[in-house]
C-alpha cells in the first residue's frame, strides 16, 4: 500500500455518506453507479423567478436518521448531515478506539450554515424590511449559523474528540483540503485518529441567487435530470447540491493492529492557486496540473500508476476544458487511457462537501473495482477528448485513484487514494 | 526548519500599522467606543472596537472595493503593510513556494446582510454578482492570492477566535512541507446589525455602556466581552530562506503550536486549554520557566476567565508569569485576535516591554495570575505564549521566541 512520504501512512477505515439520491454509503454507491441523476426541480422553496430551478436535494429526515429533537433544533442542516455521516463512518470503522486527546475532527465546508442563517435572517429582518434587525427575535443558535466552526463542534461533541478540531473553508476545494489537512495531523503526530470529511447544505434562496448572478448555474430547467452534463457539448452550467461525507482516518499500523478493514491509504495531497481571478480559470490548467504532480510525488507514484481520475467536472464550459487540459498536462499520454468521470452529473455540486463525497466515490471504486460514470454525456465537447466513462459504470481494476477539485479564489486541489496492491 | 516572522501588518481599532498600534497599547489607549456604524439605540449592546478612521479607498483598488467585504478590505491593507515591512516582493520567490493562509470566523457579514436584504426586499435578480465571491470564508485568501501572486498553498481555517493562531500553525506546516513564505493571519469585521445581533443570545457580550467598565477580563466585575474589528497578517518565512534573502527584520520564530478542543459540557471532563499549552510548549521544546509573558485569550466571561487563569497558574505556578491582554483596548476581534496578539508578542520581544491590560481593577476570586495592569512593564522578553479560544470550545496556543 502506497505510504506517505514524510510520516506515518494514513488509511481510511470508515466511510459515511449522506448524498442526494443515496442516504448512507451503500445507497450512495448504488446511486452513482446506476448513472441515474438525483437532480430535480427544487422543492425546498419555490424556485419560480430564479435562473436555475434545479438542484440535487437529499431526502434526509433528521429524525429517521437518528438525531434527537434537541439535536434537530440546535443544528443547522449542514451540521445534521455531517453528524449523521460521521456516525456511519465510525460505525463502519468497527470501534476505532477513540481516545479523546488523540482524536481530531476536520470538517470542510464552503458557505456555512446557509439554511439556518437565511431562515433566521428573514425573521430578525422581518422579511428583509429592516437593516437594523430585531434582536428580540434572535434564536440561541443564530451565532452558530454565522460561525461555521459550529459544524466541527457538533461532530467533535458527538465523537468526544478533544484533539485539534477545525473547519477548513477554502470554498469548493474544502472537501479535498479538509482531508489533506486531516492526513497531515496524523502524519505529524498531532492525532492518531481523525474524523474528517465535509458538509454543505446550501440549497436556500440566497445561494441559488448568488450562483445565478454569475450565470454559473444550468438553465436546463425543463429536464431536471439532464441539467448537469459535464464534458457534454451541450452543457450549460453547474447544478447545486447538498450532502456530507465523513471518514475515519488512522495510521496503517493502528488499523492493522486492531484488524480493521482498510479501504485505502491517502498518500498524497496538494493544493495550488492560479493567482489569476476569483472565478476565471486560465485555459492551460497549469496550477491544477501542478497540484496533481505534487500530490503524486508525495505519494511516490508516477502518473502511469493512476487507474481512475475523479473529475471536478462541474459542467460549466470553462471548468471542463480547464480540467481536461490540466489532466493531460499532468499525466501526459496516459491521460487518454485513464477513465475519468464526474459524479456531479448525478449528485450535483455540493460546494464544500463535494470533494469529500468524491473521495468516498474513489475509496469505494478502489474497494469494488468499478468506476462510476458521467451521466448525461451523450456528445463530447470536441475540446474534451478524454475517456469520461459516459452513462454507465464500468468494471475496472482500480488501485490508485486521483481526485481533483477547483474552486473560487483560483484554488486547485488534488488528492491520491491507493489500495492494497500499490 | 524554522518559521520566522519578517513582516507585521496590523489593522486595529486603536492603531493603523504595527507601530501605531504598538504605541497605542503601550500607552493604554483604547479603541473601544459607542458603535457608530449603525444606529444601535435599541440594542442591549452598544460598544465595539470599530475601525473608525479606516478608509478602504486608501488601501483597496477602486475596482475591488465593491467586489469585497470589510474583512477583505482589512486584509488587503494588512498584507500590504506586512510585505512592505518585510521588504519582500513575493514574485521574487519560486512560484509555487509562496502561499497564503487566513482565518475568519463569520465571513463577509455586512456584505452578506446587504445582499440578503436585496434578495428578500427586491428579489433574486437584485443580488450582486459579487455576492458569491465576497461573502464566503475563502474570499480573503483568494483575493490575497490574486493580488500578490501567491500560487502555492492557499488555506482557510474557521475555528472562531482560535482561528488566527490556527492559521499561523497551518502556515508552519506549509513551510515545513515545501514553502519559502506564507502570508498568514486573520481579519474580521462582524459589525453589521445582523453580526452583532447574532451574538446577543450567547449572553457573552457585555451590555455595559461605559467603554472603561465594559470589557474586564479576570476582573471580579467581568460581565462579558466587547467585539472589535481588524486583525493582522504576518509574513512568515522559512528561517534559512529569510536569512539568505537578507530579510531586514526577523521579529522572532513561531516556535511551537498546538490546538485542542474542550469536552462537551456536562461530561465532567476537564477543559482542554491546559493540554494545548503543554503541547505547544513541548512542540517548541520550551520549559514553562522559560516563558516570559502570556498573552491571554481573556474572554471577559467569568467562568471562561477562571478556566484560563487556573490553567496559567497550574502550568506556570500562581502569579508565576506576567499575563496581559492588550485586547482590552481593541475588543475581541475573533479570528483577527490571534495574529494581532502574536504581533504584540513579537514587539514585546523587540522592545522589552509588556503592554498593559486596561480597566481591570480587582482580580476575580481564583484568578491567581500576575496580570500586567500598570504599563507598559519593562521586562526582558525572549519567549512569549499566546492563547486564543473560539466560541464552542476551540483552544489554540502558540509559542513565539526571539530568533
Amino acid at each position: 500500500m502506497a505510504g506517505n512520504a514524510d510520516g506515518r501512512t494514513v488509511v481510511v477505515t470508515g466511510i459515511g455518506v449522506v448524498a442526494p439520491g443515496g442516504l448512507g454509503r451503500e445507497a450512495f454507491w448504488e446511486r452513482i453507479t446506476s448513472g441515474v441523476p438525483a437532480t430535480r426541480r427544487i422543492t425546498f422553496f419555490d424556485p419560480e423567478g430564479f435562473r436555475c430551478q434545479v438542484a440535487a436535494e437529499c431526502d434526509f429526515d433528521p429524525r429517521a436518521a437518528g438525531l434527537t429533537p434537541q439535536e434537530i433544533r440546535r443544528m443547522d442542516r449542514a451540521a445534521q448531515l455531517a453528524v449523521v455521516a460521521a456516525r456511519e463512518a465510525i460505525d463502519d470503522a468497527g470501534g476505532p478506539g477513540l481516545t479523546p486527546e488523540r482524536t481530531a475532527v476536520t470538517v470542510g465546508n464552503a458557505v456555512g450554515c446557509t439554511m439556518g442563517l437565511e431562515r433566521e435572517y428573514t425573521v430578525v429582518s422581518d422579511g428583509g424590511r429592516k437593516w437594523v434587525v430585531d434582536h428580540d427575535y434572535a434564536v440561541p443558535e443564530l451565532y452558530d449559523y454565522f460561525a461555521p466552526s459550529s459544524l466541527a463542534r457538533e461532530v467533535a461533541w458527538d465523537c468526544a474528540a478533544e484533539g485539534p478540531v477545525s473547519v477548513v473553508s477554502s470554498g469548493c476545494t474544502s472537501g479535498i483540503d479538509a482531508l489533506g489537512y486531516a492526513v497531515g495531523l496524523i502524519e505529524e503526530g498531532s492525532a492518531d485518529v481523525v474524523v474528517a470529511g465535509a458538509t454543505d447544505a446550501p440549497l436556500s434562496p440566497i445561494t441559488v441567487a448568488c450562483f445565478d448572478a454569475i450565470k454559473a448555474t444550468s438553465t436546463i430547467n425543463d429536464r431536471p435530470q439532464e441539467a448537469c452534463r459535464p464534458f457534454d457539448a451541450d452543457r450549460r452550467g453547474l447544478v447545486l447540491g447538498e450532502g456530507a461525507a465523513m471518514f475515519v482516518l488512522e495510521t496503517l499500523e493502528s488499523a492493522r493492529r486492531r484488524g480493521a478493514r482498510i479501504y485505502c491509504s491517502i498518500p498524497g495531497y496538494a493544493t495550488r492557486a492560479n493567482g489569476f481571478h476569483m472565478t476565471g480559470l486560465k485555459p492551460d490548467g497549469r496550477e491544477m496540473a501542478e497540484a496533481i504532480r505534487i500530490a503524486l510525488d508525495r505519494a511516490r507514484l508516477g502518473g502511469d500508476r493512476v487507474d481512475y481520475v475523479n473529475a471536478h467536472g462541474s459542467g460549466t464550459k470553462q471548468n471542463d476544458r480547464h480540467e481536461t487540459a490540466a489532466v493531460k498536462h499532468a499525466l501526459g499520454p496516459r491521460a487518454y487511457d485513464v477513465p475519468m468521470s464526474s459524479i456531479k452529473s448525478m449528485v450535483g455540486h455540493s460546494l464544500g462537501a463535494i470533494g469529500a463525497i468524491e473521495a468516498a466515490a474513489c475509496a469505494l471504486a478502489i474497494d469494488r473495482n468499478v468506476v462510476p460514470p458521467t451521466a448525461n454525456l451523450h456528445t463530447k465537447d470536441p475540446e474534451c477528448d478524454l475517456d469520461y466513462v459516459p452513462l454507465t459504470a464500468r468494471e475496472h481494476r482500480t488501485d490508485v485513484a486521483l481526485s481533483v477539485g477547483s474552486g473560487f479564489g483560483g484554488f486547485q486541489s488534488a488528492i491520491v487514494f491507493a489500495g492494497a496492491a500499490s | 526548519m524554522s518559521a520566522v516572522v519578517t513582516g507585521l501588518g496590523v489593522v486595529a481599532p486603536n492603531g493603523m500599522g504595527a507601530e501605531e498600534y504598538w504605541s497605542a497599547v503601550c500607552d493604554g489607549k483604547s479603541g473601544i467606543d459607542r458603535i457608530r456604524r449603525f444606529d444601535c439605540t435599541g440594542y442591549p449592546v452598544t460598544l465595539a472596537g470599530e475601525l473608525g478612521s479606516f478608509d478602504a479607498a486608501e488601501h483597496v483598488p477602486g475596482r475591488l472595493r465593491p467586489e469585497t467585504s470589510m474583512m477583505s478590505h482589512i486584509a488587503f491593507a494588512a498584507a500590504e503593510l506586512a510585505l512592505a515591512d518585510a521588504v519582500l516582493d513575493p514574485a521574487d520567490l519560486p512560484e509555487y513556494e509562496r502561499g497564503v493562509i487566513t482565518a475568519n470566523a463569520t465571513g463577509g457579514v455586512e456584505f452578506g446582510q446587504r445582499e440578503l436584504q436585496n434578495l428578500w426586499s427586491q428579489g433574486p435578480s437584485h443580488v450582486s454578482a459579487y455576492m458569491s465571491i465576497a461573502w464566503f470564508f475563502a474570499a480573503t485568501t483568494g483575493q490575497l492570492s490574486i493580488r500578490h501572486k501567491l500560487r502555492g498553498h492557499c488555506g482557510v481555517v474557521v475555528s472562531e477566535q482560535a482561528g488566527g493562531l490556527d492559521a499561523l500553525g497551518h502556515a508552519r506546516r506549509a513551510l515545513r512541507a515545501d514553502h519559502r513564505m506564507v502570508l498568514a493571519g486573520g481579519t474580521e469585521s462582524a459589525l453589521s446589525p445582523a453580526g452583532v445581533v447574532a451574538q446577543i443570545p450567547t449572553r457573552n457580550l457585555s451590555t455595559r455602556t461605559d467603554p472603561n467598565r465594559a470589557y474586564l477580563p479576570f476582573d471580579a466585575d467581568a460581565n462579558g466581552y466587547v467585539g472589535g474589528e481588524g486583525g493582522a497578517i504576518l509574513v512568515v518565512e522559512e528561517g534559512t530562506a529569510a536569512r539568505e534573502r537578507g530579510a531586514p527584520t526577523i521579529y522572532g520564530e513561531l516556535a511551537g503550536y498546538a490546538a485542542t478542543f474542550d469536552p462537551r459540557p456536562g461530561t465532567g471532563r476537564p477543559p482542554a486549554l491546559e493540554q494545548a499549552v503543554r503541547k505547544a510548549l513541548a512542540d517548541a521544546g520550551t520549559d514553562p520557566r522559560d516563558v516570559d509573558v502570556v498573552f491571554a485569550d481573556a474572554y471577559g466571561v467569568p467562568d471562561l476567565d477562571l478556566i484560563e487563569a487556573e490553567t496559567i497558574s497550574k502550568v506556570f505556578g500562581p502569579y508565576g508569569v506576567p499575563v496581559t491582554a492588550p485586547k482590552t483596548m481593541t475588543g475581541r476581534i475573533y479570528a483577527g485576535a490571534g495574529a494581532l496578539d502574536v504581533a504584540a508578542a513579537l514587539l514585546s520581544i523587540r522592545d522589552g516591554l509588556i503592554p498593559p491590560t486596561v480597566n481591570v481593577t480587582r482580580l476575580a476570586a481564583g484568578c491567581a495570575i500576575d496580570l500586567v495592569r500598570e504599563g507598559p512593564r519593562p521586562s526582558r522578553v525572549r519567549t512569549a505564549l499566546v492563547l486564543a479560544r473560539g466560541h464552542g470550545g476551540f483552544n489554540a496556543a502558540l509559542v513565539v521566541r526571539a530568533a
